[in-house]
C-alpha cells in the first residue's frame, strides 16, 4: 500500500494534469503487476463489492477511537468524507505494513465468506497497520466511491506513456467486462494483441455544448443535425450470436434492456450501434421519467415492460464487420440508414432521424420545438469526420435549448463535500403557495467559489434552527434556479421534480416576496411535464 | 448567591466588580485585550489594557489609542477585580486573562495553543473555577503532528523547489503564523521574502527583541530574478491576487490547521497544504482544560454546541460563549 499512497499523495498534491501523469505513468513502470492492475481497475471504476455497511464501519471507529458515535457523526459533515473522518479520528499506528495493494483488495474480496466478527477483527488489525494516509485509501477502498482526482482519460494517458502504446488502442483494451480476478496486467495492458473480448464496446465520442452562434461551424451543407434525445446514451453490440448493452457510463445493461436482444433475430452479427435507449410509446419517446423506472433494476418485471417499453434510436454506426471509427460520419451514417431501412418496429431499433435543414436560421426555428419532440436540444455533428473518443471538440457539438428558469427562495443549507467541505454549496429552494413557501427543489452547482464563499458567510449570521447538519435559514436570498425537464412527483411536497436544477444565478436584486409561485410551476409542469 | 465574575453581553465578556470588557466588539469604555488579531482587538475603545508584549502590535494596527500595559504575571485592581495578564502561547505577546473577584477566579483563554513553537511565550497553565476556552479546532479529527515534523516538510519543499529554480509561495496570515513559519525556515536553504504586510508586522517584533530571520521586503522595483529559489511569505489573500503574478512558475503552499482537511486543501487550490495551526488541537483543548481544574467550562470561538456537549458528557459543567455572530465562524485558510 506504501507506494500506492505515495502515488495518491503525489497526485493529489498537484492542480497540474502534466504532473499527475508523470506520478501515474511512473508507478505504471515500476508497481508489481498485481497492484498496477488493480490501480487500472480502480481508476476505471472497478471496485470489489462494499463487504461492511457504513455504519458498521462509523461504529468500529469510534469504538476504537474511544470516542462516542455522535461525535464522528457530528465531524463527518464538516469533514465532508467518511473515509477521511474515520482515518484522522483514529489513534495513530502501533505498526506498519509493507503488504503490496492487491494483497489488502484480495482480503476486501475475502469479506463476504467471513463473518462480521470476523471482519471487524481485519480492519481494525488494518487501521492500526497503516498511517493516516494508507488508512484514507483503504476506508475508500472500503466504502466504494474512490474518486481522487484521476480522469480515465489521464489514466488512460499514462498508461499509453508507460508501455509506449498509442493512446486511442490503450482506451480500447481498457473498454469491456473484465475484473483483476478474470485478466492478468499483461494480457489486458502490456501484451501485444488486445484480448478477444465480443462484448467490448468502443470508447464513446461525446460532444462539448455550443457557446456560439452555429455559424461559427462554417457552411451548414457540411453538418448532420439530428434531435437530442434525452434517454440513456449506449452501444448495442451485436458479435457471436449475442447482444450486448453498454452505457456511456461504461455500465453492462444487457439484462436491463431484454428488448434489445430483438435485434439479432434481423441483422446480422459483427455490428456495433451507438445511440440513445429511450422509452418508447410506438410514434416518439415517453417523458424520461418513464425510462426512469427502467433505471437501476436488474431484472424487469413483465409489468413495466409493458408499460415502459425501450428501442434504441440509433445515431451512428461504429462496426459493420471492421471497425468503422475512422470512416467520415456521411458514410456510416448511410450504411446505418440502409441496414436499418423497412426492419419492422419489433426489432426495437430505427435510426435516430436527421433534421433537414438548408440554412443555420431554418435549423435554430427547428431547434425551438425541441420540447415538442420531447428532444433536449439538437446535435451537430461534421459529415466528413471520423468518431473520436472521449470529449473532443471540433466536430460534435451539443445545440442544446435554453433551460427553463424559475426564481426561487433558499430556505434550507447544507454544508458541501470534497472540495467544497467547510462552505454551505447544498441548498433548498422554495417557491410560494400563498403565504407559505413550499420547497420543490434542491440546488449544489451553478456559483463560483467566491460566491459559496458570501453565501456561508451569510448563512451562518442567519440560521433560524439546526437540524443536524442542515440549517434553516431566513427566507431572503433569491435564485435563480435553471433546469432541463419538469415531472410531476408525487413523493415531493410539492408535486413536481425538476431534471439536472442548478443555481444560474444569484439574484440579489429581488426580494423574497418576488419569487415564483406554485401555481407557475404547475403551469411549466402542463406544459412540458 | 453572588453575580457571576464575568458574564456575556451584546457587546462581549464583561466583568460587574471591575466594569471592564475582554476583547469586546462593540467600543466600550474599558478594554482588556488578549491579542493583536483584528477579532479580538478593535477600534473605538475609550482605554485599551493588554500585557507589555501585546501592545507594540496592537498600537501598529490600531494606531493613536491610550493603552496601558503590564507585565505577564503582574497583577492590577480594576474595581473590586484582580486581572493579570499570562502567556496564551497562540502568538506572540498573546495573553490569557485572569480575573479575581473575591476569591473566585475565572480565566480567559483568548486563542491558545500549549505545546511550545520556540517564538512566542509558552502557554501557562492557570488554575481557576471557571475557563472560557476557545474551540476553533475543537472535534477529534484535529491532530496535530509535532512542530519539526511540519518543519522539516516545508524545508524539504522548499529546498525541491529551490532545486528547481522555482520559488516557494507560502500564505500565512501577517501576524502570527508568518513569523511563526519564519523563525522555522532553514535559511540556508536560500533567501527569504516577505509580503508587506508580513514585513511591517516582522519591524515591529524585532523592535521587542523577537528572533527572526533576515528577510528581504517585496516591492514594486525589486528584481524578483536576482533571488532565484526564495522562500516567499505573503497573506494567503495576496496569493490569488497580481502581486503574486511575478514569482513565475512558483510553486505555491498554505500554512494553516484547516489544511488537515483534503476538501479545504484542494479548495485553496494550493500545490502543497502544511497542518500548522497557532490554536490548540483536540487533545490540547483536554490538557488545558484539565490543568485548570476547573469545573466550569465555557466553550467560544469555533464548534461551540458541539464542544460543549462533548464536555458535558464528560462531567463539565460546559456552556455556551454567544459571539458575534452567534456560529462556527473560521471558514478556512486563516483562522486569527
Ligand atoms: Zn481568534
Ligand atoms: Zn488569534
Amino acid at each position: 500500500m506504501k507506494a500506492f499512497a505515495a502515488l495518491f499523495t503525489a497526485i493529489d498534491q498537484s492542480t497540474k494534469t502534466t504532473v499527475k501523469t508523470a506520478a501515474l505513468a511512473e508507478y505504471f513502470r515500476t508497481a508489481p503487476d498485481d497492484d498496477r492492475l488493480w490501480t487500472v481497475a480502480l481508476f476505471s471504476g472497478r471496485r470489489p463489492k462494499r463487504a461492511v455497511t457504513t455504519t458498521q464501519l462509523r461504529e468500529w471507529a469510534a469504538e476504537r477511537a474511544g470516542l462516542p458515535l455522535w461525535l464522528l457523526e457530528e465531524s463527518y459533515p464538516i469533514v465532508g468524507d467518511l473515509a477521511e473522518t474515520i482515518a484522522l479520528i483514529l489513534p495513530p499506528n502501533e505498526h506498519t505494513s509493507d503488504r503490496p495493494l492487491s494483497a489488502w483488495l484480495g482480503d476486501l474480496l475475502n469479506y463476504p465468506s467471513l463473518d462480521i466478527e470476523a471482519r471487524k477483527v481485519r480492519i481494525l488489525d488494518a487501521w492500526n497497520r497503516l498511517d493516516a494516509t494508507e488508512r484514507f485509501l483503504f476506508n475508500k477502498l472500503i466504502t466504494g466511491g474512490f474518486r481522487i482526482g484521476v480522469s480515465r482519460k489521464l489514466m488512460t494517458r499514462a498508461l499509453a506513456q508507460a508501455t509506449g502504446q498509442d493512446e486511442a488502442a490503450m482506451a480500447l483494451r481498457l473498454m469491456g467486462d473484465w475484473t483483476p480476478q478474470t485478466t492478468t496486467w499483461q494480457r489486458l495492458v502490456a501484451a501485444p494483441e488486445p484480448e478477444e473480448d465480443d462484448s467490448r464496446p468502443y470508447p464513446f465520442y461525446l460532444a462539448y455544448q455550443l457557446e456560439s452562434a452555429p455559424q461559427t461551424l462554417g457552411p451548414a451543407q457540411d453538418w448532420l443535425a439530428e434531435w437530442k434525445w434525452d434517454g440513456i446514451r449506449g452501444q448495442l453490440i451485436l458479435r457471436g450470436g449475442a447482444h450486448h448493452v453498454w452505457s456511456r457510463g461504461e455500465e453492462l445493461m444487457s439484462d436491463r434492456f431484454p428488448e434489445l436482444a430483438a435485434a439479432t433475430d434481423f441483422l446480422p452479427e459483427g455490428l456495433v450501434f451507438d445511440g440513445e435507449i429511450v422509452a418508447w410509446d410506438g410514434r416518439q419517446p415517453l417523458p424520461f421519467n418513464t425510462l426512469q423506472q427502467r433505471i437501476g433494476r436488474k431484472s424487469v418485471p413483465k409489468k413495466l415492460l409493458r408499460d415502459a417499453p425501450v428501442v434504441m434510436l440509433a445515431y451512428d454506426l461504429l462496426e459493420d464487420g471492421q471497425d468503422l471509427r475512422d470512416t467520415p460520419l456521411h458514410a456510416r451514417r448511410a450504411r446505418l440508414e440502409t441496414l436499418l431501412a423497412g426492419l419492422p418496429p419489433e426489432a426495437n431499433i430505427r435510426p435516430s432521424p436527421r433534421i433537414p435543414f438548408e440554412t443555420w436560421e431554418d435549423l435554430a426555428q427547428t431547434r425551438n420545438m425541441a420540447r415538442d419532440h420531447r428532444a433536449e436540444g439538437v446535435m451537430l455533428k461534421r459529415l466528413d469526420a471520423p468518431y473520436l473518443a472521449g470529449r473532443k471538440k471540433g466536430d460534435w457539438w451539443k445545440w442544446k435549448l435554453d433551460p427553463l428558469c424559475v426564481d426561487a427562495v433558499m430556505i434550507y443549507a447544507q454544508q458541501g463535500h470534497g472540495r467544497r467541505a467547510n462552505l454551505f454549496t447544498d441548498f433548498t429552494f422554495a417557491a410560494w403557495n400563498g403565504n407559505e413557501l413550499v420547497p420543490f427543489t434542491k440546488a449544489y452547482s451553478g456559483l463560483t467559489d467566491a460566491e459559496f464563499a458570501k453565501i456561508t458567510a451569510w448563512v451562518r449570521r442567519n440560521t433560524l434552527q439546526r437540524f443536524g447538519p442542515v440549517r434553516q435559514v431566513k427566507p431572503e436570498l433569491v435564485f435563480e434556479i435553471a433546469f432541463e425537464g419538469i415531472q410531476p412527483s408525487p413523493r415531493h411536497k410539492s408535486g413536481l421534480s425538476l431534471r439536472f436544477p442548478r443555481m444560474a444565478r444569484w439574484r440579489h436584486d429581488k426580494p423574497a416576496q418576488e419569487a415564483n409561485t406554485l401555481d407557475d410551476l404547475r403551469e411549466m409542469l402542463a406544459l412540458y411535464g | 448567591m453572588s453575580e457571576p465574575v464575568l458574564i456575556f453581553t451584546d457587546k462581549g465578556i464583561y466583568c460587574p466588580a471591575g466594569g471592564f470588557y475582554i476583547d469586546p466588539w462593540r467600543p466600550v469604555d474599558r478594554a482588556l485585550i488578549t491579542h493583536g488579531h483584528a477579532d479580538h482587538s478593535r477600534w473605538g475603545h475609550a482605554r485599551y489594557l493588554s500585557s507589555d508584549a501585546a501592545a507594540p502590535v496592537i498600537r501598529h494596527r490600531l494606531g493613536e489609542i491610550a493603552i496601558e500595559t503590564l507585565p505577564y504575571g503582574e497583577a492590577r485592581r480594576i474595581g473590586d477585580a484582580q486581572v493579570s495578564f499570562h502567556p496564551a502561547g497562540h502568538i506572540p505577546g498573546s495573553a490569557q486573562i485572569r480575573v479575581e473577584v473575591g476569591g473566585e477566579v475565572w480565566v480567559v483563554s483568548g486563542d491558545y495553543k500549549v505545546s511550545p513553537d520556540g517564538l512566542c511565550e509558552s502557554f501557562e497553565p492557570l488554575r481557576c473555577h471557571a475557563f472560557i476556552t476557545e474551540c476553533t479546532f475543537g472535534l477529534p479529527v484535529f491532530n496535530w503532528a509535532p512542530q519539526a515534523k511540519i518543519a522539516a516538510q516545508i524545508n524539504a519543499w522548499w529546498g525541491a523547489n529551490a532545486a528547481e529554480g522555482r520559488p516557494s509561495l507560502l500564505g500565512a496570515y501577517s501576524l502570527g503564523k508568518a513569523q511563526r513559519l519564519l523563525a522555522l525556515l532553514d535559511p540556508a536553504i536560500g533567501p527569504i521574502l516577505t509580503h508587506g504586510a508580513v514585513e511591517n508586522t516582522n519591524e515591529v517584533l524585532r523592535a521587542q527583541g523577537y528572533a527572526l530571520p533576515d528577510t528581504l521586503r517585496v516591492t514594486p522595483d525589486l528584481d524578483v530574478k536576482a533571488h532565484p529559489g526564495a522562500m516567499v511569505i505573503a497573506p494567503p489573500s495576496a496569493l490569488g491576487a497580481s502581486w503574486a503574478r511575478r514569482f513565475r512558475g512558483a510553486q505555491v503552499g498554505m500554512a494553516s490547521g484547516w489544511m488537515a482537511l483534503r476538501g479545504v486543501r484542494r479548495r485553496r487550490g494550493a500545490d502543497r497544504g502544511f497542518v500548522l495551526s497557532d490554536h490548540a488541537d483536540w487533545g490540547e483543548l483536554h490538557s488545558a482544560i484539565r490543568g485548570t481544574g476547573a469545573e466550569k467550562i465555557f466553550a467560544t470561538h469555533g464548534y461551540t454546541e458541539i464542544f460543549a456537549r462533548w464536555l458535558t458528557a464528560q462531567g463539565y459543567d460546559a456552556q455556551i460563549v454567544p459571539t458575534q455572530f452567534g456560529g462556527d465562524e473560521d471558514t478556512d485558510g486563516e483562522a486569527p
